[in-house]
């Protein structure tokens, strides 16, 4: 079984380092996986994407045309990569930039205020991990326990910041349990 | 050790390291100014050389120095500037000293772009620079087979006192994967006596060793270039490399295909597969030697009806295909370029439309 | 009577194919002599450029790599880089060094790499037959200036050492010649002091040589040894340029 996640948002909304986190987790838990940035110019300030594909069989193409889920950081992100979502999949929608929805009614969109949540959370910056956590509570595609320890461990080297996103993760999973 | 996710590039610099190779030189050109980045910080590390050239043309001369002096030396870079340095490639050929060169090939020609593209095959596998030389070449197709062919090449290129190029695309160096080192690909440099410019005080004989690529006399350089030769041949003969996959039963087509695009095509395959269509590919994993015999006696299988070479480029590897199937059966192309990448969907509407047609 | 003039053991016993009245031979003894004085034989790698001294390690008895057009600094700096414990040195020309390896040998020279270099400028392109170099003197006849060289259209000639005096980079610069036995004198003093910096891993050296090519100068070896005091060396003015602050003592 093989699942595709496109993480796309502006440059600075730290889109690579959940990507990276997400592909860890999913590592760690005895998949294969892929994580695949745009990169060039649009790295700097513009959009940016990537994509984690995992599965349990080693990953042929590294370039999929239809993700399974999508979590949209901003709105061009979200107009780009909603049409393109497979049916069933999970579209994440950061409300407090994307005034409007993916007109899908075959995707399970969750929309919630990331960096709002973040910053009752205690920092903006910690939208990403917002939104990361609301995806795989959501989703299930991997356990919240292992994805909770990839976050502290990424945080090891810069391990005041631990608490600020273990706060970050409990209101992302709270939100997408009770949206 | 166990799995570590990593970029590639940034693989590709460790595996050197653990290799034995502590010696790197190079200029920053994307989409590979990772390696350089990192090394830039693991050769603190580890007590070795790194050093950023002035430009590619002279980092070619940095490695050619470097292995001519005997030491295990490597560089990275990216299509416009492996042109830069296909001058001293001749060079290093012709004066036989080991090296590993990586290209992490970009669209092209001229600037092109900083997208994934395999548009220097010709460059790699038939020159780029002046005169009769051939790199040993190896296309990964993933950012493990990228750490393996990295710690393979340096023992290749010692066994041969030849270049070799590791040509991956900008995926393999911008993608992140789960990579192990493996330590039985570590193997000792070979004694180098007999000729590198170590120093005569550091060698038992008297005689100076000599680094050289002049040969005026048309008779010695003709007799140099039938040395030459004689080692491609044997590369030809020993080190030819290949994924074959679905080959095993009955098949209606065969792919051709490398690197990042074979992946590609290893998804389509899959797919065509549960549609009851079967199609069989030949990787190579050596782009010089080329697996000629595999793609011959693939392509000449009963019931295969085409050969098709898919390529991130616009027909180069084709004309090897075509040179190694020589007539079995039909041989067409078809590949993007310039940073498009075809999609599994987009490989099986060609191959069924090849089978229709 | 023992031997008073011997071939240093850091030459081979080989005639050279240098033209009469080039100064090749002697600067290749100097550089010799200086390696023998030393005791550095054993441990040192010269580097031949593209041009008449392509040859050179016919006749130097020590390792020696070939270099491409212009390219030997950066083949320097990657022997230099992965063993410091080597001496190397570059001998180039000046359509080698001051043109087509303009770039190798100031970023070599900035970086401050500890090797040598011997730079013999005799204003022309010599093995291609004698075509303008970037320091071939204005109004020069070349076989590609025929009407002399013509400044408004290519510039003045090129003073490489005190371009590379301009570095920041500490080094020791010096333009010498070896046209008259009092110059040969001084240039051996000079190149005997390149290599000791280099071996005290102190700075770049850098030797310049004002040398003679009588054969594509179309001159006499005694007319090319006038031309070059009276047009040359007042342009190209001998001493040093650039030395290494004195070292603390301990």
């Amino acid at each position: 079984m093989q699942s595709e996640v496109m993480f796309a948002g502006f440059g600075g909304q730290g889109i690579l380092l959940s990507a990276k986190i997400l592909a860890y987790t999913a590592m760690e838990a005895g998949y294969e996986v892929v994580w695949i940035p745009s990169y060039g110019p649009e790295m700097r300030g513009g959009t940016a994407y990537c994509m984690v594909i995992m599965s349990d069989r080693p990953i042929g193409s590294p370039i999929v045309k239809n993700p399974m889920h999508l979590v949209a950081m901003n709105r061009p992100s979200l107009e780009k990569f909603a049409p393109v979502v497979k049916p069933g999949g999970v579209v994440l929608i950061n409300s407090s930039l994307i005034p409007v929805r993916s007109q899908r009614d075959d995707v399970d969109e969750l929309a919630i205020p990331v960096n709002d949540m973040a910053i009752e959370a205690g920092s903006v910056r910690s939208a990403n991990i917002v939104a990361l956590s609301a995806f795989v509570a959501r989703s299930g595609v991997l356990s919240i326990d292992d994805l909770r320890e990839s976050v502290k461990k990424e945080f090891a080297r810069k391990a005041k910041l631990i608490p600020l996103n273990m706060e970050a993760m409990d209101r992302g999973i709270e939100a997408a349990q009770n949206a | 050790m166990g799995k570590v996710l990593m970029k590639g590039n940034e693989a590709i610099g460790e595996a050197a390291i653990r290799a034995g190779c502590l010696n790197y030189f190079a200029y920053p050109i994307t989409p590979q100014s990772e390696v350089a980045e990192y090394l830039s910080r693991r050769m603190d590390e580890v007590g070795g050389v790194f050093l950023q050239g002035e430009s590619e043309v002279a980092v070619g001369y940095m490695i050619f120095g470097a292995a001519g002096c005997g030491a295990r030396v490597f560089t990275t870079s990216s299509s416009p500037g492996i042109s830069l340095m296909s001058e001293a490639l001749s060079y290093i050929t012709c004066a036989q000293c080991p090296a590993v060169f990586v290209n992490i090939m970009r669209g092209g020609p001229g600037l092109g772009g900083i997208l994934p593209s395999q548009g220097d095959y010709f460059q790699a596998t038939k020159g780029g620079g002046h005169g009769d030389y051939r790199l040993f070449v190896m296309a990964p197709a993933s950012v493990q087979e990228a750490v393996q062919m990295v710690m393979e090449a340096f023992p290749i290129a010692e066994k041969y006192r030849n270049p070799v190029m590791i040509l991956g695309d900008g995926l393999i160096g911008q993608m992140m994967e789960p990579v192990e080192f493996p330590e039985d690909l570590v193997v000792k440099p070979t004694n180098k006596d007999e000729w590198a410019t170590n120093g005569i005080g550091n060698r038992s004989d008297d005689s100076p060793n000599l680094v050289k690529s002049l040969f005026l006399d048309p008779v010695q350089l003709n007799s140099h270039n039938l040395m030459l030769k004689a080692k491609y041949d044997r590369m030809r003969r020993e080190d030819v490399r290949y994924e074959a996959y679905n080959t095993d039963g009955d098949y209606r087509a065969l792919i051709v295909s490398y690197g990042t695009m074979s992946r590609v095509c290893r998804t389509a395959i899959d797919f065509l597969k549960e549609e009851g269509l079967e199609v069989a590919m030949i990787r190579p994993q050596t782009l010089f030697p080329f697996p000629e015999e595999a793609v011959r006696d693939a392509a000449g299988k009963a019931g295969c009806q085409v050969a098709v070479s898919i390529e991130m480029s616009m027909g180069q590897m084709v004309e090897d295909v075509e040179r190694s199937i020589q007539g079995r059966c039909p041989v067409e192309w078809y590949g993007k370029c310039g940073g498009e990448v075809p999609t599994p969907e987009e490989i099986m509407d060609v191959v069924r439309g090849m089978l229709k047609g | 009577m023992g031997k008073t003039f011997k071939r240093p053991e850091a030459l081979k016993d080989n005639p050279t194919h240098y033209c009469p009245g080039c100064t090749h031979g002697v600067i290749h003894r100097l550089v010799a002599e200086v390696i023998d004085e030393l005791g550095i034989r054993g441990r040192t790698v010269g580097i031949a450029p593209v041009g008449c001294a392509v040859l050179a390690y016919n006749y130097f008895n020590v390792d020696f790599q070939e270099a491409a057009h212009g390219r030997a600094p950066a083949m320097a700096t990657g022997i230099k880089r992965v063993r410091p414990d080597l001496m190397v040195f570059t001998y180039q020309g000046d359509g080698d060094l001051a043109s087509i390896g303009m770039g190798e040998i100031i970023h070599a020279a900035n970086r401050g790499e500890k090797f040598t270099t011997i730079f013999v400028n005799n204003a022309v392109y010599g093995m291609t037959g004698g075509q303008m170099a970037p320091t071939t003197m204005p109004d020069q006849r070349t076989s590609t200036s025929p009407f002399g060289r013509d400044v408004q259209a290519v510039g003045m000639p090129v003073k490489m050492a005190e371009l590379l005096a301009a570095l920041q980079t500490p080094a020791y610069i010096t333009r010498q010649s070896v046209i008259k036995p009092k110059y040969i004198n001084r240039a051996k003093k000079a190149i005997h002091k390149a290599f000791s910096y280099q071996m005290e891993n102190r700075c770049f050296s850098f030797v310049e040589v004002v040398s003679t090519c009588p054969t594509n100068w179309g001159m006499t070896p005694l007319d090319a040894v006038e031309w070059t005091e009276n047009t040359l060396l007042p342009y190209y003015q001998l001493g040093d340029c650039k030395t290494p602050e004195p070292r603390e003592e301990a």
